[in-house]
């Protein structure tokens, strides 16, 4: 039943994707790759990150052993799901030529259904936001909503915060609330390791019976209760967002965005690692007879002299007014165009700047500066 | 209607490891396309059969070492319709510019029994300081896929799909965990053109910048962090004096730390 809370033990778990699996879905879940948690296919509980955890600080990330077995005992990877439902790389369409006209074969392949295991209440947010870009009514993108209408997700609430959160702050966490098919808390004691499962749709309902569960017992509920809890108390950072968007504004001429000109490396990691950054650049192709041609789309970043060229050059030149862009509108202007922060707190874009360049940090010195000047 | 006359393609050797022009020839698959869409006129490396110019494309390889060399680029240029650079010699100088930071006369005279026969300009500098040149296409080695795209490009009268941002955007299409921030390796791919498709950092390396500078590459900063990731002052300066020494970018940043 929607809304009710049940338990799956651990050794359950595998149940959960099995049953997924016989429903068709292509399973995706965090794995230890390449040094950092990565969301990939999954096939069965063993692929998961068993008994690991991730550190998080301004440039730095590190994979570590924790003292226990848990599934989802890290924070959040490097790559949010929004590579599989806005792909990095995608081909639009492809031409051929007919005698002397050309004949458009649009791309029709069908998206894989995917089922995401371990989406955390920051990309949850992250996913919403995306909605309001891509299937707003007016523009929709056909090929996000075609896999966007399919997922599946298991949500799983954070009972640890990652050295660079601050979900608290942008209040899109670290419980999962909504738009979640299965919602899960794990929890480990001495004698036991089970989850706590808030089923959030009627396909949620559907795919638990298939998977043995319990009536989960208020204490049960209680202990999941406190250690999201905990979590909330445990931020790694924080960003004060009262009246941001007028704060920002008034400061478009500010010498701290000259500061972080100086450290910014415009190499649009923090664009690319974001979960909610949605820029991309189209470039056609031909081939050597020229009697073929294809529109790719590829992620682009607006830390690129390429994005805001124009007729007569790049409007964007200076590495000022290209970070200065980006937290903006991350922060101000995405309120004006979609009516929400595009900023959900997870961090990424902090852990993972070459140079440790933190949001935060860029935010409370332009706050601080007019506090300062009004002493 | 009658079928339009093939482009003619020149391909031209300067001072260089021949590798670029190489990968030409490793196109293996697309090659037979290429040799269908176009003449390959002179290509010694292929065939030492010459067909005389002017040519539509010319690819040239190498750097200008040499004062036989500083007029042959002119002659080629002269022959030439389109001339497009390709590989880290023929737009920095390539690694032979690590002559440009000392006196090459010393070198002279240390390596060669007579040292007489030997006559060679003091740098090694790229293509464009000697003549005019249509389009350069960074590597060492170029790409194989960006040189059939450039080719392609001219072929099909637009714009080459050739970005000049950085390395970390294909690191993160191609979904590879950064290097420098995942594991404390320096990496210089957040300075560095893209276009091999982040080869290193996908074998857990960092970016050799074998692609040279990007555009607006803040070395500065890179370099600061490096010396936190405890890099010397010194390996800085081997790290940016690697097959784009002369780039100006890399060149000043390793000056910097030089001089220090």
């Amino acid at each position: 039943m929607v809304g009710e809370q049940v338990l799956i033990e651990r050794t359950d778990f595998q149940r959960l994707l099995d049953a997924l699996h016989q429903r068709g879905y292509n399973v995706i879940g965090p794995t230890v790759h390449d040094g950092a948690i990565i969301y990939s296919e999954i096939a069965s509980v063993e692929d998961l990150p068993i008994g690991w955890t991730d550190e998080h600080e301004a440039g730095r990330y590190r994979l570590k052993r924790r003292n226990d077995q848990a599934l989802f005992g890290y924070v959040v990877g490097p790559y949010s799901w929004k590579k599989f439902l806005y792909p990095p790389v995608l081909s639009l369409w492809k031409a051929k030529k007919t005698g002397k006209s050309f004949e458009v074969v649009p791309n029709t392949d069908e998206p894989p259904q995917y089922a995401f295991i371990g989406v955390r209440s920051c990309e949850l947010h992250a996913i919403f936001i995306q909605d309001r870009v891509f299937t707003n009514g007016k523009f929709t993108d056909p090929h996000y909503q075609a896999r966007r209408q399919k997922i599946f997700i298991v949500a799983v609430n954070c009972v640890q915060a990652g050295g660079t959160c601050f979900c608290v702050s942008m209040k899109t966490g670290p419980k999962a609330t909504v738009g979640f098919d299965l919602a899960l808390t794990e929890i480990i004691d001495d004698q036991r390791h089970y989850f706590v499962v808030e089923v959030g749709t009627e396909k949620g309902a559907e795919i638990l019976q298939k998977v043995p569960t319990k009536r989960a017992q208020p204490d049960d509920i209680q202990t999941a209760k406190e250690r999201i809890a905990q979590a909330a108390q445990h931020m790694g950072r924080q960003l004060d967002t009262t009246n941001i968007k007028e704060l920002l504004y008034r400061n478009l001429e500010h010498p701290r965005w000259d500061e972080v000109a100086t450290r910014c490396l415009t190499c649009a990691n923090c664009t690319m690692v974001c979960p909610t950054c949605f820029c991309t650049t189209v470039e056609d192709v031909t081939d050597l007879t020229g009697t073929e041609a294809e529109r790719v789309r590829r992620w682009d970043s607006c830390f690129t002299l390429d994005f805001s060229y124009i007729h007569g050059g790049s409007v964007r030149a200076s590495a000022k007014s290209r970070y200065r862009q980006w937290l903006t509108h991350k922060l101000a202007s995405w309120i004006d165009q979609f009516g929400t922060s595009g900023c959900v707190g997870c961090g990424r874009c902090i852990t993972w700047c070459p140079v440790g360049i933190d949001i935060t940090e860029e935010v409370r010195a332009i706050r601080q500066s007019e506090l300062n000047r009004t002493q | 209607m009658p079928k339009a006359k093939k482009p003619k393609v020149a391909v031209w050797k300067f001072a260089s490891c021949d590798g670029c022009q190489l990968s030409l020839l490793d196109c293996e698959d697309e090659l037979l396309a290429v040799a269908d869409a176009v003449e390959i006129a002179y290509f010694l490396e292929a065939s030492r059969a010459v067909v005389k110019g002017p040519y539509d494309i010319s690819l040239v390889e190498g750097s200008i070492t040499t004062p036989h060399d500083a007029e042959r680029i002119q002659e080629v240029r002269r022959v030439s319709k389109f001339l497009i650079t390709i590989g880290a010699c023929a737009t920095a100088g390539g690694i032979q510019a690590l002559r440009n930071f000392k006196d090459v006369k010393e070198f002279i005279s240390i390596v060669y029994a007579r040292p007489e026969y030997i006559s060679t300009l003091e740098k090694s500098t790229p293509i464009a300081e000697h003549v005019k040149v249509d389009f350069e296409l960074r590597g060492c080695p170029v790409n194989k896929y960006q040189l059939l795209e450039v080719i392609n490009a001219f072929l099909n009268r637009r714009k080459p799909n050739v970005p000049s941002y950085s390395v970390c955007l294909e690191c993160k299409r191609r979904g590879t965990p950064c290097v420098m921030v995942a594991r404390g390796t320096p990496c210089l791919g957040p300075v560095t053109q893209a276009g091999c498709g982040a080869i290193c950092p996908a074998y857990h390396r960092g970016c050799y910048g074998c692609f040279g500078p990007k555009e607006t590459p803040n070395t500065a900063s890179l370099s600061a962090w490096w010396r936190k990731l405890g890099v010397q002052e010194q390996d800085l300066v081997r790290a940016f004096r690697g097959f784009n020494a002369y780039a100006e970018p890399f060149r000043k940043e390793s000056e910097a730390y030089e001089q220090q």
